[in-house]
């Protein structure tokens, strides 16, 4: 069958469209009368509406997994996804880490440092107001930073605030000493916790007071959030719509619901189990971006029998990663390669052979281990990662192909984090991934380290990591974490069987989505970045 | 004095006690948690010097009985302290969600009350014939199904495929009632079908009870109506077992919908209380404790008063 189509008439409609002079609705309907067929329509709305450049107005409403009546607008005490979003909306960093992995200028406006890296210099932006129209200052900024680095801090950020012995101002500039070179300090100081505060936030911490592009104008903790776009903002590339609505759904199905009946344009994590079937509902898609989460199942590398590093490289043979991504994640996440580190990070080095299930080698390795072959434990439980408990009979199952007598033990999920995690030779356990290579090792690979969850304690390990650090050099620090990389590999504790997408629903009506491999929705910037259409 | 305002104010003097006596075990429950308030604000990281300001600040260092009067009469004027997991203040946070809860309950009780009693009368009218089979039939499957997946249900058919009302009941002072009346239809819906059988049931097998009084059957052989009998003459001396069991569902309303508030959403009472539990927030969990106890123990107070009020003996004494 052969239809005329009329090119003029499509492209009166698109740039109608692109107007935002009629609705997808009627786009649709007025493309099938010119027998175009709905699903090219919707490209064809979808490309029209984008190509014109962002729309303004409407109300974003967003369902967000993750929200305690107990959250507060204080950024330092943020630590789930519902205050992390909140946080986006009327606070800001001082950088950003983009979509691609390399740092975006925030309230620096630019960064600078000294030779041996120990010295890091910061441009504060100058014409930015905060929202009760104080004009920023450098001294907000270090204010801001000592919140959350000062003895009685209990912001989340401490951890990062370590490295930091000294903070000056010098007119515009913000200056920060460090112990040791870090190369990574911008990416840091990135962190969600460190929302620039008037005055840091001393005298009302949760006060809600930033310089981001939304104003808080409710506030129900555990309910719902609104914000009022700020008319004083100063990156006119951002914030396109007028109101944004932070709903905190924590029921996955009342939340896919919100989606499907259009209560809420965006919602954040997908049951995988139902990401394929709520896929096919009409009018909203279901995105999966790549991010730094993983998986994990980790071996103290100082306790018997994990002591042996043919032993554990028994079980790293033993484990069919490709299997547990199809059926734990339904493919939606990446196979692991026993290195807590992937694509998502920068400077990481794609050239790392893959690892396979290969029952030989793993039989091999356990032979030559010389294991008396009794059962070896692993506990696990449901709160160490979604599908934690099948992921276990998974491995169970592959490894006694490979003759290694694998055992599963069952650990209550209260208190799991405080029992077995980190005190346990061997566990199920997840990671959120961090911004750059340098903190998930420091955080937990580096001999030192609280969470040195593997116990993997090398001198050599820990020399290279320092070196990387201070390596501004960026092809030698890719060759550096290469090689940390292979040894945590080879010789390491960690079983990393796969990492975890985002997966996220997204209406039709919102345009403008990119992935963003850093966070959750966007890193929280979905509603700075995105516009509605009608 | 009337010996019903005796009986009356002995009721009253009586709930007040028990009132008295749960707050006594809300406060000891929560003392029994292991671990302190102190430490489970800090946290792990908490240095001796800093657990020690704290006790020092929220006084935990006072004697226990000193800390129960000093919280009891905190409560007793209003003030119930801050949060301390979010500063904020616990008396207005707790107002608004209870008013939340009320509001919800009152919408499903406005409906599920006089439906309850309505089809108990039709089911004793009809008894033993299909209205009386059907009306059972489908208030027992109600109860039965449980009310998540009686949720979910409507979610699905009622929100997502016909879009007659949203499947996120939110409500917030800026909605008019109209606009908040449609939002919590669905909730509603599954409270009243939830509530409904117990009410039923039991309106039906007490007024089953009187109609096998002697004067029952003089009133059918006056010739009054099948209906007429059963509401004029049956119903007023069966109100106390019914009153009793209405108010026992009016309390459900209050202090027991935390699963239909997370499946939709609502800004409830349950919600609130189970969040400050697993982070325990101690002022918050007594404070919900002891309106939870207060709503339960003033619905039982009016039914014993209804059933004295409805006891003509009582009523008029020689």
């Amino acid at each position: 069958m052969t239809v005329k189509i009329d090119q003029n008439q499509i492209d009166y409609l698109k740039v109608r469209a692109g107007m935002g002079r009629i609705s997808r609705r009627e786009f649709i309907g007025r493309m099938g009368a010119l027998g175009v067929s709905a699903a090219v329509a919707g490209t064809f709305y979808a490309q029209a509406v984008h190509a014109a450049g962002p729309v303004k107005g409407g109300i974003m409403r967003m369902g967000v997994s993750g929200g305690e009546s107990t959250n507060s607008l204080d950024p330092a005490l943020a630590a789930s996804p519902v205050p992390y979003n909140v946080l986006n909306q009327f606070g800001e960093t001082l950088v950003n880490v983009d979509e691609t992995g390399g740092l975006e200028m925030r309230l620096a406006e630019s960064v600078e440092a000294s030779a041996d890296a120990k010295t890091w210099m910061f441009k504060i932006r100058s014409g930015v107001e905060f929202h009760n129209g104080k004009p920023l200052t450098a001294e907000d900024v270090m204010r801001t930073m000592e919140r959350h680095s000062n003895e009685d801090s209990k912001s989340g950020a401490l951890g990062i605030m370590r490295g930091i012995t000294s903070m000056k101002v010098e007119g515009d500039m913000f200056i920060v000493g460090l112990d040791t070179p870090n190369a990574d300090l911008p990416f840091l100081l990135g962190d969600y916790h460190l929302m620039i505060q008037p005055d840091g936030g001393f005298d009302s911490p949760a006060a809600g007071i930033g310089t981001g592009p939304y104003m808080v104008e409710a506030e129900e903790p555990g309910v719902r959030y609104l914000f009022k776009k700020n008319p004083n903002y100063w990156d006119s590339s951002r914030g396109h719509v007028d109101e944004v609505e932070i709903l905190s759904i924590n029921d996955t199905t009342a939340r896919m619901g919100a989606l499907q009946s259009g209560q809420v344009h965006l919602v954040n994590r997908v049951d995988p189990k139902v990401a394929a079937l709520l896929d096919r509902a009409p009018g909203l898609a279901v995105k999966s971006v790549q991010g730094p989460g993983h998986y994990v199942f980790i071996m103290h590398c100082d306790t018997e029998p994990f002591l042996n590093n043919d032993l554990r490289m028994a079980l790293k043979y033993a484990i069919d990663r490709k299997d547990m991504v199809d059926k734990v994640l339904r493919g939606y996440g990446s196979v692991g390669n026993d290195m807590p580190v992937n694509a998502s990070y920068p400077l990481f080095d794609d050239s790392i052979p893959q690892r396979e299930y290969d029952p030989e080698k793993a039989a091999e390795h356990y032979k030559k281990s010389g294991h008396d072959g009794s059962p070896i434990i692993l506990r696990v439980s449901d709160v160490a990662f979604p599908g934690a408990v099948e992921a276990a009979q998974l491995f169970e199952q592959t490894a006694k192909a490979a003759g290694i007598p694998l055992e599963l033990k069952r650990e209550p999920g209260d208190g799991y984090w405080s029992e077995v995690w980190n005190v346990q030779p061997f566990s199920a356990s997840y990671w959120g991934g961090r911004p750059v290579q340098d903190q998930m090792y420091s955080t937990a690979y580096l001999s030192t380290a609280d969470w040195n969850d593997t116990r993997f304690k090398r001198e050599d390990f820990d020399a290279l990591l320092l070196q990387a650090r201070g390596e501004l050099d960026q092809d030698k620090r890719k060759a550096l974490y290469s090689q940390m990389g292979m040894m945590v590999r080879d010789e390491g504790g960690l079983i990393c069987p796969m990492f975890n997408d985002f997966v996220e629903g997204v209406s039709d009506k919102v345009q403008g989505w990119v992935a963003d491999p850093t966070g959750e929705l966007m890193s929280g910037t979905a509603s700075h970045k995105c516009w509605l259409t009608a | 004095m009337h010996p019903i305002l005796i009986l009356v104010s002995q009721r009253i003097a009586l709930g007040l006690l028990l009132l008295w006596a749960a707050s006594v075990l809300i406060f000891a429950g929560t003392m029994i948690l292991p671990g302190d308030v102190a430490q489970s604000i800090l946290g792990q990281s908490a240095t001796p010097e800093a657990l020690a300001n704290l006790r020092a600040e929220l006084g935990l260092n006072d004697p226990p009985v000193t800390r129960y009067f000093n919280w009891l009469f905190g409560a007793l004027q209003g003030d119930l302290g801050v949060a301390l997991t979010n500063g904020q203040d616990i008396a207005e946070a707790l107002g608004r969600r209870l008013g939340n809860t009320l509001f919800l309950a009152f919408w499903a009780a406005i409906i599920a009350v006089p439906l309850a009693i309505f089809l108990g009368l039709l089911a004793v009218r009809y008894r033993n014939r299909w209205p009386d089979k059907a009306i059972s039939g489908v208030t027992l499957a109600s109860i039965s199904i449980p009310e998540f997946l009686i949720g979910y249900l409507l979610v699905y058919f009622v929100a997502v495929k016909l879009g007659w009302f949203s499947s996120v009941a939110m409500i917030n002072d800026s909605m008019s009632l109209g606009e908040k009346l449609s939002a919590i239809a669905l909730p509603v819906a599954v409270l009243v079908l939830v509530v409904l059988a117990h009410m039923m049931r039991m309106t039906r097998a007490a007024i089953l009870n009187v109609m096998q009084s002697a004067y029952i059957e003089t009133a059918e052989l006056k010739g009054l109506s099948g209906f007429n009998v059963i509401f004029r003459h049956a119903f007023p001396n069966a109100i106390s077992p019914i009153v009793n069991v209405v108010m026992l569902n009016l309390a459900y309303l209050v202090v027991g919908v935390v699963v239909v508030e997370v499946v939709f959403v609502y800004p409830g009472m349950g919600q609130y209380l189970v969040d400050h539990v697993s982070k325990r927030d101690v002022p918050v969990v007594q404070a919900c404790g002891l309106v939870f106890a207060a709503v339960y123990i003033g619905l039982n107070m009016v039914a014993d008063i209804v059933a004295i009020l409805s006891n003509p003996r009582l009523r008029h004494p020689k």
